[in-house]
């Protein structure tokens, strides 16, 4: 199984309580997923010469002031961390890649949960109610999100097993479903220099869509090649600096509903997330097509 | 005051955000077998929750206003299941009698393995809408998606709209009548000659499901009977 939400806003009223709306979002697809949950939150922006990594320690004593201290001295400018339960975000002044390769070098028991200039990712085991109130998304303000539950069905349940996943800069995919041909993909896909840190499915197709963005595709191309170069069951949420985007395999076996109001654009598993939005009684719904790539962009923020 | 008005203010209202699903469902089943009890529900609030209205066996007219989860009206007996909105997965799976109506939208497996009785969606039906149907008749007055009608065995699916890819894919004598284009026939599945029984039948459906629509620009649809039954080609 596993739920998928994803959450767009088109008012300053939503943006305000995004990650309120999110949460609620969340916690109706429980059901779906009560093994880990994880949110992808778009919110923020460091500005043009800055980046912002999510960091994840296993440590709950972890010194992120230390870290912050490092970052600076490595790069001149560092924010002080803003931590939430195991994670803690960093504003570094250097490129997103750079500071993204000096903490795998030089502090590799971290992990790097997402990095570009305006995504957060904040992932968790435990039930999306649990997940969400410990990283206290309820204040969280922002542009768009999407969320993610998982039931686990090819790969272990742990922190690092759960979604969202980012394998680009600002760039991130939530899933439902399994991939059948992965293994194969993510061979090819460390040949081109695309790197990976789980053995899981999804992963893999967060993989992809790096590569094919990387390689200059825009982001309805690189979702097309899916079609072709993906084997299995999904339905894609996918999130990028400026927007979000929806594919649902040609065979569209796992469920999706987008709905769209002056206010916000959802898209969820099932409905049940999508009714506790404001206004959702009167909002535009529709079941995506199968194969067909549905995308929402804002104008670039910072 | 009319009939229909002194009905709707008659009717039993249930609220969903404020009455747990399984006591709403416990209530309908304690009308089978003509137990005492009203005989007209208004339910309100579904947002989207999965099973209401679920495994009903008796008369009684259930009105669901907004948008149902999966399986709604599943397994229906004899009583009428009407959806003022969108329905997810599975609507109406194994309805053995009664009628089921949704104004709205409706998720992949619309009708699947029913038996008996009518289902109408309004608007579109999306794929797999009447898969291994067995005697049940749908009604849709939009269009349906891919692999409908895949291994339908008796009944019929009249779509008044477009047909997806694959539509009857190893149906066995399941009737199908499409009004607008059909994007591909699955395995044995053929055009066939719409002679005036069938658009007798045609018609009577239609009626039946309140749908407006001439017979004339329909379609038939049906088993080639090569693939199901002991064809020597398929001998091995």
């Amino acid at each position: 199984m596993c739920g998928i939400v994803g959450l767009f806003a088109k008012s300053p009223e939503i943006e305000e309580r995004l990650g309120a709306h999110l949460a609620a979002m969340l916690v109706q697809m429980s059901s779906r997923g009560p093994d880990s949950a994880g949110v992808a939150v778009y919110r923020d922006s460091a500005g043009s010469d800055a980046s912002k990594l999510t960091l994840y320690s296993a440590h709950s004593n972890e010194s992120w002031g230390r870290v912050s201290d490092a970052l600076r001295d490595a790069f001149g400018e560092c924010s002080d961390p803003s931590v939430r339960a195991s994670h803690a975000v960093f504003v570094v002044g250097a490129e997103a890649d750079e500071a993204e390769s000096w903490v795998r070098a030089n502090r590799p028991e971290l992990r790097v949960m997402s990095a570009g200039r305006v995504i957060e990712i904040y992932k968790e085991t435990g039930l999306p109610d649990e997940v969400a109130r410990r990283f206290a998304l309820e204040d969280m303000r922002g542009t768009h999100a999407l969320g993610h539950t998982r039931m686990a069905t090819e790969s272990r349940v742990t922190t690092e097993g759960s979604h969202p996943f980012s394998t680009g800069l600002d760039l991130c995919l939530v899933h439902n479903g399994s991939l059948s041909n992965h293994n194969r993909l993510r061979e090819n896909l460390r040949r081109e220099g695309i790197e990976f840190q789980t053995e899981n499915d999804t992963e893999v197709a967060a993989g992809y869509l790096a590569w094919r963005l990387r390689e200059g595709a825009a982001l309805e191309q690189a979702l097309e090649g899916c079609l072709e170069d993906l084997d299995g069951f999904y339905t894609f949420a996918v999130g990028t600096a400026d927007g979000f985007a929806v594919l649902r395999d040609p065979i569209a076996c796992k469920p999706a509903v987008l709905a769209e109001t002056d206010e916000w654009v959802a898209m969820s598993s099932e409905w049940r997330s999508i009714a506790v939005l404001p206004g959702a009684a009167d909002a535009a719904a529709w079941e995506p097509e199968p194969g067909v790539v549905y995308a929402w962009e804002k104008e670039l923020v910072g | 005051m009319t009939v229909a008005e002194r009905e709707h203010a008659a009717a039993e209202v249930v609220d969903l955000s404020t009455t747990a699903l399984r006591d709403l469902n416990q209530r309908l089943h304690d009308l089978a077998g003509g137990a005492p009890g009203p005989r007209h529900f208004r339910v309100v609030n579904p947002s989207g929750a999965h099973a209401v209205a679920c495994g009903l066996d008796a008369d009684v007219e259930v009105e669901i206003d907004g948008h149902v989860g999966y399986y709604c009206a599943g397994m229906n007996k004899r009583a009428t299941v009407r959806v003022h909105g969108n329905a997810s997965t599975g609507i109406a799976e194994n309805m053995m009698s009664g009628r089921v109506v949704v104004d709205g939208n409706v998720s992949q497996s619309a009708g699947a393995t029913g038996r008996g009785g009518l289902l109408v969606v309004r608007g579109n039906a999306s794929s797999r809408c009447g898969i291994s149907m067995k005697g049940i008749d749908i009604v849709v007055g939009g269009s349906v998606g891919h692999m409908s009608a895949f291994m339908a065995q008796t009944g019929c699916l009249v779509v008044c709209g477009d047909a997806g890819e694959a539509l009857g894919d190893s149906i066995y004598e399941a009737r199908l009548y499409v009004r607008g284009s059909v994007a591909g026939l699955g395995a044995d599945c053929i055009e066939k000659e719409l002679r005036d029984e069938h658009a007798d039948q045609l018609r009577g459906l239609l009626e039946m499901a309140e749908i407006d629509a001439d017979t004339a620009g329909f379609r038939r649809y049906g088993s080639a009977r090569r693939l199901y039954n002991f064809h020597v080609d398929n001998a091995y």
